[in-house]
């Protein structure tokens, strides 16, 4: 008792954060919907859950988010491997790549799959244009690098001797692959599958675009609800349903995340030669490089596209405030402040990831104690399964009162952005950190080192890579978002999406180069961004 | 039969193992012994395919294995900490290789139960590998290893993580279970027991080169020089005059360099020579003495139980031929 | 053992020198332009009649006006102005009509006439007298005490005409022609359910049909009509004269578009006059408003000359006081249609549910 009692104490801050930011505006939402004239109506919001449309809205996120992160996985694995295993020249660049389109406005994505995909496009004799797999193809291109990262760190931390083992028994590449490499990396795997899945089920924009508006999912739906139709009622009933969905796919991937025996001894491995086996692997990551690049060039090249030929105007047009004077501020100080805020953002998810990832991993002495770490996990994935339009609206109307009256607070858009990023950082680094084998800790302490001094020496060392890995994951996050933003951002400092959407909702030739150029600087921010945190190294620890 | 030619195998610039050429007859069991360090390791990975050849060739019955990769070569390699795999059970983990080649079931379920026996620990077929102790681990790595009767197994300190009365047992059984299935086994270690135990040749390896190698006692009876005679658990050298006159006193031939066991010189009231008691330690078998023998020094000798021997008493001294080793080296 | 204390000490630094690079002014905690103004007490009035104070204007992510006359106004008035602009006009009515017992600004700009009803109902809006009066013809029927209307712009039916030159095809006049099979696969538009041009469109087409609109909607389906998400989906993705890929020419856009065509002294796009539908956006001063005052002066400056006569070129509409100029691109290219669809705000708040739940029904179909 006294030990759940102790993890209790060192939760209760996490807990009470997020129960503010989350717990509080989700349910104050939701009761706009159940209550009625001052009474509780539960009747008219489960009488909309009988909606045959309701169902089949359900039913469409549920199969192409997937279907969506059945393909990420697959796609995402070799490129993993090959990025984080293999001594591929420039590997460190094409990771920072493969996250570019995790921070690209999907207007601006929506836009540019729409030119590739549409009927006048490149791809268009595709028909893809307005189909489900339009919107697949759009959800694995946002989301293929959560896989490529969190599933790449802890392979590159893995031990490289059972595969040996597995390989002196007799056992091919494959079955080293499927027999001992895939079982061990199964929680970063589950763990990345279900932050795509729910990445993918709350997709909004990229469903709007890609889609058209014939397939509506939850959260589309949700939004057209609140926002158009002022049904709160069928708004709360499908935010209870997605919900419920949610807590089901957190339990059942806690499950499949499980493993007899999650200790595992971590080295990193220099990555190796690429030798001529490795063709597959290779070639998929440059297949699927090239996918995701697509849209990019199309945008470059769109951005660089000033009318009578190419040129870099839109470019040099970044420092002003547009055509016609469509934005406040200009581009360059919109960057500025996403930049800062991004930084807040990291520091943020990082303290409270870092925390919360600490907190379960740590072994559970008892079934009890298990369970409340277990729930703990879940909990913290939350933010990422619940419509962004639910908590908005919900921030607006139970964040209005001293002493939690933040609906003003400069401070709400990074802690909105840190509340998307947290899930992804706790996913980075617990598979690492539930790895490393307890007896090093009692070690450290048996010879006399403080609980804080522990964590230094045995813990540091190990996760500071995937720490990394997420701060550069939270910053692009922050760097991306923009539901939340645009909903919360104050328009004397908007951050570069909310600028973006502007340039590109105003028309003019001008403006829509300019949003083509501002996205391109933003994927290019974020890459270096991202390239130089994983290169931050303090002597000793990263090296090894 | 394994055939190792000129092989190096280099890390960046340095080479972790330097022109080793081995022969390795079936059914035979080969220890390479070494300090940490001296690449016996990189060695076993490299005949196991898991390290690059800068040079050099190995080969099985004549055909070079440089196109072979791992797990086609047919050898089962047993690590240090034995890699068993944390996530299947004992059973799953000794049936890993006999899975892989889409063994019948029940045959597996029989095998599996005919290794569990055979490293003395039926029933444990459940278990996780987290739940055993450092011997079970290494005999279930062993009983994984022999699974699918390898043609050759590689060692790796298999019995260097293991406390003494368990690395006994353990290296007594592991003998018998190699020779009862007829295993061509490479095995390295640092220890010369554990080498001894288990090993019908012996490979000496100092600084990625081989040194010395032949039949264990050929090696035993004439280490190559100072250090390897060390290494194999003699406990001084002597030289010159002292060595002349150990020498004389057994009744040998003068050698300019003679390697001496700890038991080399045994109290005896009709030896020939003569030496003052520095220390006396009693153990279960003898008493050992540190002495110091005129005209030779400081050494190791050995005392009947029971003598009553002090140190400052005078003792005479013989020399037990048996144990001792001329060293093929001048000046 | 040493090198692991350094380890540790340099990890100790590093965490530190991340910190104080955080604090230091590259986030916003460290920045100086923390902003506060919102907490500050919000003061009516000062001695010598002028105003003083912020006054936050609530309007969504569309609203734009020149520095220089938001300067002007604090100067004149002496109250600061603090704009709070997010999210479409649909989310600016569902914000407004959620906080209506604890409004987030003082006044609002941006509920149109297709939203007006719902932020009324929720009782959002307090009563304000201004002291310029607008036409008529703008002012809502119910609670036009309380929103005042700003300004106007129509959806209308865009049509590419150098496309329809170039080809040798006369383009389309009405609704009706749009499902003429002489214009298969040349329409697209933006949707009813996610895009407020889209909302319009589809009235415009209410207006005109009745209760046989799907019937109409289907026709214009069956005849290859797109329906995307956006307008920016539908004038930059799909429009010929919009993007180099678009294969349609004809798109739901605005009556003011065909200004922001021109080339060479004359506009390559004309709108449609015979298919608009009007939307009329409302400010106002919300119920409960730290200070009245100032939004009711905000109000009163958003209907001033110059604040009217700067919408067209900050936020695309045209002005609804007839003595505001117009840019002379828009007098010349930009015609506004003599008599717009119109339906009733509370017939649009009355049925907008049901209508959007057949809509969808009848484009997924």
């Amino acid at each position: 008792m006294r030990r759940i009692a102790a993890l209790v104490a060192l939760a209760a801050a996490p807990v009470l954060v997020l129960g503010v930011l989350f717990v509080l505006p989700v349910a104050g939402m939701v009761a706009e919907g159940f209550v009625e004239d001052g009474h509780l109506a539960p009747g008219a919001v489960l009488d909309v859950l009988a909606r045959p449309r309701v169902h089949r809205v359900a039913w469409f996120t549920v199969w192409t988010s997937g279907v969506a992160t059945a393909l990420a996985v697959a796609l995402g694995l070799p490129a993993a491997y090959a990025l984080h295993k293999l001594a591929l020249p420039g590997r460190a660049a094409v990771r920072a790549a493969l996250i570019v389109p995790f921070v690209l406005p999907t207007v601006v994505v929506g836009v540019a799959f729409r030119q590739l995909l549409g009927e006048g496009g490149p791809l268009g004799f595709l028909g893809l244009d307005g189909t489900p797999a339009a919107i697949v193809c759009g959800l694995v291109f946002f989301n293929v690098a959560v896989v490529v990262r969190t599933v790449g760190v802890a392979w590159e931390s893995l031990d490289p001797r059972p595969g040996q083992a597995a390989a002196a028994l007799g056992a091919s590449p494959w079955q080293v692959l499927r027999t001992v490499t895939l079982p061990a990396l199964r929680p970063a795997v589950v763990g990345a599958a279900s932050i795509v899945f729910l990445f993918c089920a709350t997709a909004f924009g990229i469903v709007l675009t890609l889609g058209g508006v014939r397939h509506a999912t939850i959260e589309t739906e949700i939004y057209l609800l609140t926002t158009t139709v002022f049904d709160l009622q069928a708004a709360a009933a499908l935010s209870v349903l997605q919900i419920v969905v949610v807590v089901a796919l957190l339990a059942l991937s806690a499950r499949l995340r499980a493993t007899p025996d999650p200790t595992a001894q971590r080295t990193v491995a220099p990555p190796r030669a690429v030798r001529r086996s490795d063709a597959p692997v290779v070639v998929a990551t440059l297949l699927l490089l090239a996918a995701m690049l697509l849209p990019v060039a199309t945008l470059v090249l769109g951005s660089l596209d000033v009318g009578d030929g190419w040129g870099l105007d839109n470019y040099r047009a970044l420092a002003t405030a547009g055509e016609d004077q469509a934005l406040l501020v200009p581009v360059t100080a919109a960057l500025v402040t996403s930049l800062r805020t991004a930084v807040d953002a990291m520091w943020m998810a990082l303290l409270v990831g870092v925390t919360v990832s600490l907190i379960v991993t740590r072994r559970s002495h008892s079934v009890a104690e298990r369970r409340v770490r277990s729930t703990l996990d879940g909990f913290f994935m939350l933010p990422l399964g619940v419509s962004a339009v639910t908590l908005g609206f919900g921030f607006l109307i139970t964040l209005d009162e001293p002493p939690l009256d933040l609906r003003d607070s400069p401070l709400l858009v990074p802690m909105a952005q840190a509340l998307v990023a947290l899930p992804l950082v706790v996913r980075s680094l617990a598979p690492v950190l539930g790895g490393i084998d307890d007896r090093q800790r009692q070690a450290a302490a048996s010879l006399g080192a403080s609980p804080w001094r522990t964590l230094l020496t045995v813990d540091l060392p190990v996760v500071w890579k995937p720490v990394l890995a997420a701060a550069g994951f939270a910053f692009a996050v922050s760097l991306g978002e923009f539901g939340a933003t645009s909903f919360l951002a104050r328009d004397t400092d908007p951050t570069l999406p909310v600028v973006i959407f502007r340039l590109i909702g105003h028309p003019g030739e001008h403006n829509y180069g300019m949003a083509l150029a501002a996205s391109v600087v933003l994927a290019a921010v974020t890459a270096v961004v991202v390239l130089g945190v994983e290169r931050l190294r303090v002597p000793g620890v990263g090296a090894f | 039969m394994l055939a190792l030619r000129d092989v190096t195998v280099r890390y960046g610039d340095t080479p972790a193992v330097d022109d080793v050429s081995l022969d390795l007859a079936s059914g035979q069991v080969l220890a390479v012994l070494g300090p940490s360090g001296c690449g016996k390791s990189t060695l076993l990975r490299a005949v196991a395919g898991l390290e690059p050849l800068a040079s050099g060739s190995v080969s099985w019955d004549g055909a070079d294995l440089a196109g072979t990769p791992t797990h086609k070569r047919g050898f089962a390699l047993m690590f240090q900490d034995g890699q068993l795999f944390a996530h299947l059970s004992v059973a799953r983990n000794v049936a890993y290789a006999l899975r892989l080649r889409r063994t019948p079931s029940a045959r597996v379920a029989t095998r599996v139960g005919e290794l569990l026996d055979l490293v003395g620990l039926s029933g444990y077929d459940d278990r996780l590998p987290g739940t055993l102790s450092g011997g079970e681990r290494q005999r279930v790595a062993l009983a994984r290893a022999l699974a699918v009767e390898p043609r050759l197994i590689l060692l790796d300190e298999p019995l260097s993580a293991l406390d003494a009365t368990l690395r006994e047992r353990l290296a007594g059984d592991l003998r018998a279970i190699l020779h009862a299935a007829g295993t061509t086994a490479l095995l390295v270690t640092h220890d010369h027991e554990e080498a001894f135990a288990l090993a019908d040749r012996l490979a000496v390896m100092r600084g990625g080169r081989v040194v010395q190698q032949g039949a264990i006692d050929e090696v035993w009876r004439e280490p190559v020089d100072e250090e390897t005679a060390l290494f194999l658990g003699y406990a001084r050298v002597l030289r010159d005059d002292a060595a002349r006159r150990v020498l004389d006193a057994a009744g040998l031939p003068p050698a300019y360099a003679v390697a001496l066991r700890r038991s080399a010189l045994v109290v005896d009231d009709a030896g020939p020579l003569r030496a003052v008691v520095e220390s006396a330690r009693v153990t279960p078998e003898l008493v050992r003495l540190v002495v110091t023998v005129e005209g030779v020094g400081t050494v190791d000798a050995v005392a009947p139980l029971g003598g009553r021997v002090a140190p400052g008493d005078e003792v005479s001294l013989r020399v037990d031929v048996t144990r001792l080793a001329l060293l093929p080296i001048t000046p | 053992m040493l090198h692991v204390r350094v380890r540790a000490a340099l990890t100790t630094s590093s965490l530190a020198a991340v910190t104080a690079l955080a604090l230091a002014g590259c986030s916003l905690v460290g920045g100086d332009d923390g902003g506060t103004t919102a907490s500050e007490p919000s003061t009516s009035s000062s001695a010598d009649g002028k105003g003083s104070g912020t006054v936050v204007l609530a309007t969504h992510e569309s609203f734009h006006l020149p520095k220089k006359l938001v300067k002007a106004f604090e100067a004149e008035t002496g109250y600061d102005l603090e704009v709070r602009a997010a999210g479409d006009a649909g989310t600016l009515a569902t914000k407004l009509s959620l906080t209506a017992d604890n409004p987030i600004a003082d006044a609002a700009f941006g509920v149109d006439n297709t939203f007006a009803s719902r932020p009324l109902g929720e009782g959002a809006f307090a009563e304000v007298a201004t002291t310029a009066t607008p036409p008529a013809e703008y002012v809502l029927p119910e609670g036009g005490d309380r929103l005042v209307p700003i300004d106007s712009a129509n959806v209308c039916v865009n049509v590419d005409t150098a496309w329809f030159e170039k080809e040798g095809v006369e383009p389309p006049q009405t609704l009706e022609d749009l499902t003429d099979d002489r214009y298969r696969d040349l329409f697209v538009t933006p949707g009813a359910s996610t895009s407020s041009p889209g909302m319009a469109f589809f009235l415009a087409t209410v207006a005109e049909f009745g209760d046989a609109w799907p019937d109409y909607w289907t026709d214009l389906l069956d005849n290859g009509a797109e329906v995307v998400d956006g307008w920016e989906d539908a004038y930059y993705g799909d429009f010929t004269a919009g993007s180099d890929n678009g294969t349609r020419p004809i798109v739901v856009s605005y009556d003011s578009s065909p200004a922001f065509t021109v080339s060479g002294g004359r506009t390559t796009t004309a709108a449609l006059l015979d298919t608009c539908f009007r939307q009329v956006e409302y400010a106002g001063v919300l119920e409960g408003a730290d200070n009245p005052a100032g939004a009711e002066a905000l109000v009163d400056w958003m209907l001033t000359d110059e604040v009217q006569s700067a919408l067209p070129e900050s936020m695309y509409v045209f002005p609804v006081m007839p003595e505001a100029t117009v840019p002379e691109a828009w007098a010349e290219f930009a015609p506004q249609p003599a008599d717009p669809y119109e339906v009733d705000p509370d017939e649009i708040a009355a049925n907008r549910e049901q209508w959007l739940t057949e809509w969808t029904d009848v484009i997924s179909r």
